[in-house]
């Protein structure tokens, strides 16, 4: 048939992709993480790779660092999500109340960091913590408090400050946009029904766009379970944040500092398992309160 | 509403905009000055722009020119390979019946929840075992893959072209791919645009899977560049000006991109969230 032909044509590209950079390297990652490297005589002779059933899945939760890389990026989650999203929306409702002045211009201000790639904006964020380098520092000296934004108490903050600071734009884009699709009669009727700005905005704008602050806040969770890029960067400064300090930073440490393919391989299919877990129980949990 | 809720609401969105900006700005000011200017907080003072360019073209041998061509190439031309093979594969789904479609879409759909850090590991293995490690296209090909392209595809592909379009073309004789690449496509110009800047933006990002790859400098995207120039900062200062000139640079591009393709960003973003 001629029609199945271009079908296949059509997709072969995408699931040459789908296979080669997402199928076999997750198979992979679930196989290496059964297998372990034994090296017989001190390291020398031929290394064999033999069957260790789940020593490793054993060896990664056994291991203080790990959970406290999950629970660090557990921690960034709960301060980080409800923050966007509440900022974000917050945003959107008030640049679509009608009272905001020059919107166009706003929006744009708002969504110019998502343009500055993570590692800049990053970097960006560490100048402004660097004693010496920062403006806001010195802005705190000269009233005589003396701040650290790099120390054991302020370095998860800082973190989130810097995703916040990338992705609030573009959220709030999204948000305003789903606002905007808001029938116009029901915002009338509320308005006859004695509701003012404010109400409105939470009891009838809120509710109507929930199907975009799910979306956000699933695409936002998963993103920031991988934290790696800010911590990776601020760690050059600071010792506060070690090689292990989140989930994706131990894979990596294990992977290619440490050389333990089979701990980095069980690292990432639990990392997996818990993203998939989350996402999956967060639409689960919306969907309940929806129905 | 009340003067009083007006000036609340302006004043809120004027902060925000502040937070937004200011840093930007420090950076485009920061940019201006020497050393010395910039661990003195001197504001104003320490002007040297143009050396600040200078030392960084010819900082380690021009490196920062090269990484810089390299992030053009892994960025443009990647995303649009990536945004004609992601609209392609939405397309078809949208327009074709086939057995356990919606449980392929699914699988599609799964891909957009599994980590980089996850992947990369086996896909340095593999790359390995391929001998492509340390090379163009140990970056290249990976950031190909965006199944949320895919997502976005079908959607506009459901928006921008009717069935009746390609039914007409049927019943002129055209073949179903001269169809796609004749009537289709240019239907879904807009779609491919927004899936183009999407996937800009992402390559653009990339910093872990080159991490993981590469080893010679010359191969490296700005970002991972950077990311090692800075590791000197910490112990050598003259450093310092570079990466924040580099940083600068490094950020044009996108803004520029954003600018000229305005309206297919909001299109894009307003089809993957609300439907």
């Amino acid at each position: 048939m001629k029609g199945r032909l271009a079908c296949a044509v059509l997709m072969a590209p995408f699931f040459l992709l789908l296979v080669t950079v997402f199928l076999v390297p997750t198979g992979t990652a679930i196989w290496l993480s059964f297998f372990a490297a034994d090296q017989p005589g001190l390291g020398f002779g031929p290394e064999n790779t033999v069957f260790v059933g789940l020593r490793s899945y054993g060896a990664v939760l056994s291991d203080p660092t790990f959970l406290g890389s999950l629970l660090t990026v557990v921690l960034y989650c709960l301060l980080y999500i409800p923050l966007m999203v509440a900022g974000a929306l917050t945003l959107a409702l008030l640049l679509d109340s009608g009272v905001a002045k020059l919107r166009g211009w706003m929006q744009m201000g708002l969504y110019l960091p998502h343009a500055v790639p993570g590692v800049i904006a990053a970097l960006i964020w560490l100048y402004l913590y660097t004693p010496g380098l920062s403006p806001i520092i010195d802005l705190f000296a000269e009233a005589d408090v003396q701040i650290s934004f790099l120390g054991i108490n302020t370095v998860l903050p800082s973190i989130v400050n810097i995703a916040l600071w990338s992705n609030l734009g573009y959220n709030m884009v999204i948000f305003y946009a789903a606002l905007q699709a808001v029938p116009r009669e029901v915002l009338e009727a509320s308005v006859v029904d004695g509701a003012g700005p404010v109400k409105q905005a939470l009891r009838i704008k809120a509710p109507l766009v929930r199907g975009a602050i799910v979306t956000v806040g699933i695409f936002t969770l998963i993103w920031a379970l991988q934290l790696f890029t800010e911590p990776v960067l601020l760690s050059q400064s600071t010792p506060m944040i070690s090689a292990r300090f989140s989930p994706s930073m131990y894979i990596f440490d294990a992977a290619f500092t440490r050389n333990n393919y089979g701990l980095a391989a069980a690292a990432s299919v639990i990392l997996l398992a818990f993203t998939v877990a989350l996402s999956y129980g967060v639409t689960r949990w919306t969907n309940r309160k929806a129905a | 509403m009340t003067l009083l809720g007006r000036t609340t609401v302006n004043v809120v969105v004027g902060i925000s905009v502040l937070y937004t900006l200011l840093p930007v700005m420090w950076l485009v000011l920061a940019a201006t000055k020497n050393v010395d200017a910039l661990f003195n907080s001197d504001l104003f003072g320490g002007f040297s722009l143009v050396e600040n360019v200078r030392d960084l073209f010819a900082m380690d041998k021009g490196l920062y020119p090269r990484w810089y061509l390299n992030s053009l190439v892994y960025a443009v031309v990647g995303a649009a390979v990536s945004a004609f093979i992601s609209i392609a594969a939405g397309y078809a789904f949208d327009k074709y019946a086939f057995r356990h479609k919606e449980k392929l879409f699914g699988l599609v759909l799964a891909a957009v929840m599994v980590p980089q850090t996850v992947l990369a590991l086996p896909l340095y293995l593999m790359a390995s075992e391929a001998g492509l490690v340390n090379t163009f296209w140990a970056v290249f090909i990976p950031a190909l893959f965006n199944p949320f392209g895919v997502y976005l595809g079908r959607i506009f592909a459901q928006g921008y072209v009717p069935d009746e379009v390609l039914e007409a073309a049927r019943i002129d004789g055209a073949g179903d791919l001269a169809t796609y690449f004749k009537v289709a496509f240019r239907m879904l110009g807009p779609g491919v645009v927004t899936l183009f800047l999407f996937q800009l933006t992402t390559i653009w990002n990339n910093f872990f899977l080159p991490m993981v790859m590469l080893s010679d400098q010359l191969l490296y995207p700005v970002s991972l560049g950077l990311y090692q120039w800075n590791s000197s900062a910490t112990v050598s200062p003259e450093y310092y000006p570079v990466v924040i000139m580099g940083s600068l640079l490094a950020v044009l591009p996108l803004i520029l991109a954003f600018m000229l393709l305005q309206r297919f960003w909001k299109a894009g973003l307003t089809a993957g969230a609300v439907k």
